[in-house]
């Protein structure tokens, strides 16, 4: 009789032993297998390749108020113009810089608070995983939006402030995501070793557990990219976000609630633009999940 | 039992937490709360500004005003509006019933329509299949529910020619009004987690199908559909609850934006006004009721999974 305690490690063992060996062609094979990764890159790419040649692409100022008011679509203006009479087009080109701009740096921010403090809390463990996941379950008892619209109301509405509220709401995410692989990689014998040899801790953090880490904390700031641009396109929308009159999405949708009727397509743009960015990031998320995360296997 | 008075704790801390969290949050405001008080009307002599500081007992030290706030809250005050002068209490209890409805409609949606389309979609289990199911979960996340709700009011006024009545009728006063009024935010927000619930259904019926019980249940002969219904999503659905749960954190925040949308004059809607009108004992006490809402919601879901899997033993 097999000892039935030590059987699934030695099955993760050797998942983990085939995994180093081939990493690379398998991962590559199941990129070519999974469609909705690369539904999911494709759209992520154009969105940032908008983003980056902004200034080349947009035919006009983002902020000039150059024809008259609310022109339908194609009237001289590909994607006619929104209530100032200012170039729709080229507010939506612009948009995507402050979706992506404050998306990236408020995921930036959870993710240095989130998975730091996760990794510290898996790798000491005791009071200091008591103390620090505590105030993780805290902060996640109140709904994301809700924490950061008063965050914000604190703070005073401004890009930056929401990129702080977004970081600070979404970093427990990141603490939880990070503990877990942490947690179970202390245990492993591998890890007393390096101990034993003298290794300091931050030389194992380092070596031995940032790497089992990696993979799912890059699904999850893939994810919470999603997440960051539609908190900011929502802040914004309320009045809480982007001020105007930079070129930011949830505040163009929000400014078109009052001419929907007249012009609908200042309606429509700007929240097609937001769904398609969103959708990018989280097909590309789910796709790098179905691909890294052995776990789950695709049904 | 031993389980259940942990858990029960646990939410009772959590909450006291969030109870610290709010009122330092609150106190980190810029600028003085006097003037915040006073409004615009401002200009207050330095007497006058310290009566108001000791009327709303901010003369006391942080701690001493904490436990203060903290003791009235358990007496059912949470203090009065700055604006109106209201108990926020009654404030909130007046709001929480609009929220209550619209979250309850939502949730009702997403289950009638979510779960029959995610057992349909399990009878199959062709890759193009997946990928469609996919993609359109996957789509429910990512479109703003905000947007949803703005496209539902064009095409509701273009293509029918509907506008639902502006101003909010209880549901007790004239129920056919209010289930109109009620219709399209509780689409705006219960179609994209419907896709979401419609995904999570299908992978969780596609796994239990995948076992043993189900083939003898087939090799008596049972017919197909009780196969599905009876024993399958029986099974199938603790995954089910669990993200219809964890949905409703994502719904009471996708509540505030519809509500200010629709105009819909629940807790959102009372949240974010006080917010703009800069109304903190509002604010504090909203997102309390948010807070607590939440913790009992997700304390009901464990709850619930005894219920639905009485393997599943606690202690």
């Amino acid at each position: 009789m097999t000892d039935t305690s030590t059987t699934p490690k030695i099955a993760a063992l050797s998942r983990r032993l085939d995994r180093t060996d081939s990493t690379r062609p398998r991962f590559l094979r199941s990129v070519r297998e999974t469609p909705v990764a690369l539904i999911g890159a494709a759209l992520v790419g154009s969105v940032i390749l908008v983003a980056l040649s902004a200034p080349v692409l947009a035919p006009h100022d983002p902020v000039a108020q150059i024809a008259q008011p609310l022109l339908p679509p194609g009237s001289g203006f590909l994607a006619g113009t929104d209530e100032f009479g200012r170039d729709e087009l080229s507010r939506l080109i612009w948009g995507a810089r402050v979706s992506l701009y404050v998306g990236m740096l408020a995921v930036l921010i959870a993710l240095t608070l989130g998975a730091t403090s996760g990794v510290l809390a898996g790798f000491f463990g005791g009071l200091v995983d008591d103390v620090t996941m505590r105030v993780m379950d805290i902060i996640l008892s109140l709904p994301a939006l809700v924490l950061a619209i008063s965050i914000t109301a604190i703070l005073g509405p401004s890009l930056t402030n929401v990129m702080i509220a977004v970081g600070l709401v979404y970093a427990p995410t990141f603490a939880r995501v990070a503990r877990g692989p942490t947690l179970a990689v202390v245990r492993v014998p591998y890890i007393e070793a390096a101990r034993a040899i003298g290794a300091s801790s931050g030389r194992i953090i380092a070596r031995h557990v940032v790497p089992n880490v990696a993979a799912p904390i890059l699904i999850q700031t893939t994810v919470s990219l999603s997440t960051a641009i539609l908190t900011e396109a929502a802040l914004s929308f309320l009045g809480l976000g982007t001020q105007p009159p930079t070129a930011s999405w949830g505040l163009m949708l929000s400014a078109s609630r009052q001419y929907m009727l007249i012009d609908p397509w200042i309606a429509i743009l700007p929240g097609l633009a937001i769904a398609v960015t969103v959708l990018g990031f989280n097909l590309l998320g789910d796709g790098l999940r179905d691909v890294l995360d052995p776990k789950i296997r695709p049904l | 039992m031993r389980y259940l008075a942990r858990r029960a704790l646990w939410t009772v801390t959590a909450l006291l937490g969030v109870s610290v969290l709010i009122f330092l949050l609150v106190r980190l405001l810029p600028g003085n709360i006097v003037d915040i008080i006073a409004g615009t009307e401002g200009q207050l002599t330095a007497d006058q500004r310290v009566q108001v500081l000791r009327e709303f007992g901010l003369d006391k030290p942080l701690p001493a005003q904490y436990f203060l706030w903290l003791g009235n809250m358990f007496q059912g005050n949470f203090g009065w509006s700055f604006r109106s002068g209201q108990p926020v209490a009654v404030l909130l209890a007046s709001r929480l019933p609009i929220t209550v409805e619209l979250a309850v409609l939502a949730i009702l949606g997403v289950a009638v329509l979510g779960v029959p389309l995610g057992v349909a979609a399990s009878v199959s289990r062709s890759l193009r299949l997946r990928t469609l199911v996919q993609i359109v979960g996957v789509l429910g996340l990512s479109l703003p529910s905000f947007w949803i709700a703005i496209l539902l009011m064009i095409a509701a006024s273009y293509l029918l020619g509907w506008m639902p009545a502006l101003i909010y009728v209880s549901p007790l006063a004239d129920p056919w009004v209010n289930l109109q009024q009620m219709f399209l935010p509780v689409s705006s927000l219960a179609l994209g987690l419907s896709a979401v619930v419609m995904r999570m259904t299908r992978s969780s019926m596609l796994e239990v199908l995948g076992q043993d019980f189900i083939k003898v249940a087939r090799a008596k002969g049972l017919p197909a559909l009780a196969v599905l219904l009876r024993h399958a999503l029986r099974n199938a659905l603790i995954p089910i609850v669990t993200i219809l749960g964890l949905q409703t954190g994502f719904l009471l925040g996708g509540v505030v934006i519809t509500e200010q949308i629709f105009g819909l004059p629940g807790l959102g809607w009372t949240l974010l006004n006080g917010v703009y009108q800069r109304d903190y004992p509002v604010v504090q006490g909203t997102v309390m009721l948010f807070a607590i809402t939440f913790v009992l919601i997700n304390l009901l879901v464990d709850l619930l999974y005894t219920y639905l899997d009485p393997r599943i033993r606690y202690d």
